[in-house]
């Protein structure tokens, strides 16, 4: 037994050196952000700034309109997007899950196949923009990334099949509920826990998006939150316009506050939901 | 003849029960369609001088010149080491930290402090590239990052990192397992909950230390989840995460060689030069290489354990 409690010291020194590995950076960030500029630049950061400050958020306090239109952008976006990504694919992922379903090989490999090859993004780029202008429209932060992960749907496939009773599906046919009465009446409300898994997956990936906003989005007003930080980080410049300069603009503690704070929901959030997403990766690994 | 038409209603009857299903799967199929299949037949551009008035189909055919243009230089063979050798690197790494992680994990009895680990332990998957790009940067700045400043004080001179490539392959594989290890664990961990307690405990009864345990007990009965993990990333091995590479270097020319990766190429090549034809016969043969591992890996997989073979 001696060794087992060996091991298990071992395994708590290794976790916590991990966690700390995990949190540092973050810890750093914030920090960062609340360090006095001159120091800051000066003697570069550190985990316990010497002079602490809150110039930087006050300065991206006179910034809250882009910061305010960003977060307005990204709840926009991710709303839209998760409730659209829902709708599609539990629909499609229902009809997958049916016995029987004529074609169902077929099916079932026009969504396989989509995870192993794709048309690449020149053509999808000169697709989205010259045939359908979603170019510098919101539909651009939504569309292209819908059902980027065919896995969700195979995922949600296999918790129709083992979570839904076929004889229930089967008396509601009998007593003449039409087949999306079926779906809504009694499919939705046995999936509660796959769409709440689903919803977060995929809000996530909204909520984190800057690619889209790089292809196909130049209209700066359309930024969302995540995109306003790569515009930071592409020319520091960006936060400082208008703001008639001078070296007394605190330009780098300011972008790590920028960082604070497109961060910061997800970290507040995430603790209420790690168990969904935990619980997701799982169900999301079994093949279709 | 009555009972034929009879046969024929019913038939009509059963494929009718399933009109209002496949309505329903509809939205998601079209959508699947335009997004994923009607691309392809963009691939076209790579053999054509493209031109934005022209259109694909009605640009010029130039046969092989973007595919020359493209290896005549170095870049071809870069990009391809480059995509090929992180991804072998973070593959394995990934599958052996998130195996020991998984295990370290296990081993844990309180709920509590096994939840605060994982909860820990996963929240850098949640950040997005662009924010994980401020945290290196926090850590790699000239003048603020935390690793210069700690040199300066030793009174060692300053790295420029953004500048010196021959610490990148390092810092991308760390920012790289910083992000996935957590999340490679989850499916570890959860085949670690099911094993039965029985094994360890017969086991235990002969004697066995914990490491023989772990050696002939539980990495054997992770041997199909490590195969399906690494199933699931050869078969991209291709591709690359774009915003690694591209956002964590934060685009510096002077780090290519060792940063550049297929996608990062194609990026550049589509966005930030316009060459269209470059861009697209990169992609090109991207999709090309990709579907050849992909078919060979399928063979290689149906050859060894038909069930796990993908088509």
């Amino acid at each position: 037994m001696r060794g087992h409690k060996k091991f298990l010291a071992l395994s708590h020194a290794f976790l916590i050196f991990g966690s700390i590995l995990c949190i540092a950076p973050f810890w750093l960030l914030v920090t960062a952000s609340l360090s006095e500029e001159s120091y800051a630049v000066k003697n570069g950061y550190s985990f316990i700034p010497k002079k602490w400050s809150l110039s930087a958020y006050q300065f991206l306090l006179q910034k809250w309109q882009i910061f305010g239109r960003g977060y307005l952008i990204t709840i926009a976006v991710t709303v839209i997007g998760v409730l659209l990504c829902l709708v599609i694919t539990m629909m499609l992922a229902y009809m997958l899950s049916r016995p029987k379903l004529p074609c169902g090989k077929l099916f079932n490999f026009i969504i396989i196949f989509t995870m192993l090859f794709n048309g690449g993004i020149v053509s999808t780029y000169i697709m989205y923009s010259q045939v359908f202008h979603i170019k510098n429209t919101l539909w651009a932060l939504i569309i292209p990334n819908l059902l980027t992960n065919a896995f969700f749907i195979i995922m949600v496939k296999n918790y129709f099949n083992s979570n839904i009773p076929e004889e229930l599906v089967e008396a509601a046919r009998i007593d003449g509920t039409s087949e999306f009465g079926i779906f809504i009446k009694i499919v939705m409300p046995l999936s509660k826990p796959i769409i709440a898994t689903l919803a977060l997956l995929v809000g996530v990936n909204y909520w984190n998006d800057w690619q889209n906003a790089m292809y196909y989005i130049d209209d700066q007003k359309l930024y969302s939150i995540q995109s306003i930080l790569n515009a930071i980080n592409e020319s520091s410049q960006y936060l400082m316009q208008g703001s008639g300069g001078g070296a007394s603009l605190p330009t780098e503690t300011a972008r790590m506050a920028a960082a604070v704070i497109g961060a910061l929901p997800i970290i507040i959030a995430y603790p209420f939901f790690q168990e969904y997403f935990v619980r997701g990766i799982t169900a999301g690994a079994v093949k279709g | 003849m009555q009972a034929k038409s009879a046969g024929r209603k019913k038939r009509n009857l059963q494929y009718r029960k399933w009109v209002p299903i496949i309505l329903m799967g509809l939205p998601g199929l079209i959508y699947l369609i335009i997004n994923n299949y009607v691309p392809l037949y963009g691939l076209i551009i790579a053999f054509k001088n493209y031109n934005y008035s022209l259109g694909i189909t009605g640009s010029e055919w130039c046969g092989f010149k973007n595919f020359e243009y493209l290896f005549k230089n170095d870049a071809a063979w870069i990009i391809t080491r480059n995509t090929l050798a992180y991804n072998i690197a973070f593959i394995i790494l990934k599958i052996i930290l998130g195996i020991a992680v998984a295990i370290f994990l296990n081993e844990v009895r309180s709920k509590r402090s096994k939840k605060f680990y994982q909860t820990v332990i996963l929240l850098p998957y949640l950040m997005s590239m662009v924010v994980v790009s401020y945290l290196a940067y926090a850590f790699l700045g000239d003048r603020t990052g935390l690793i210069n400043s700690l040199l300066n004080a030793l009174g060692k001179p300053s790295i420029t990192f953004y500048m010196s490539k021959q610490y990148w392959p390092f810092i991308l594989t760390f920012v790289y397992l910083w992000r996935q290890v957590g999340y490679g664990s989850i499916l570890f961990l959860a085949t670690l909950v099911g094993i039965d307690d029985t094994y360890y405990e017969a086991a235990e009864l002969d004697g066995a230390s914990k490491w023989k345990q772990i050696h002939y007990v539980t990495l054997p009965l992770l041997k199909p989840t490590t195969i399906m993990v690494a199933t699931m990333s050869v078969g991209n091995i291709f591709r690359s995460d774009f915003g690694l590479f591209y956002q964590i270097p934060r685009n510096q020319g002077l780090l290519y060689n060792v940063t550049d990766t297929i996608d990062t190429y194609v990026f550049r090549a589509l966005l930030q030069d316009g060459n269209i034809g470059l861009s697209s016969a990169a992609a090109f043969y991207q999709s090309i290489v990709c579907f050849v591992t992909i078919i060979i890996f399928n063979y290689v997989i149906r050859k060894s354990s038909s069930e796990d073979a993908l088509f």
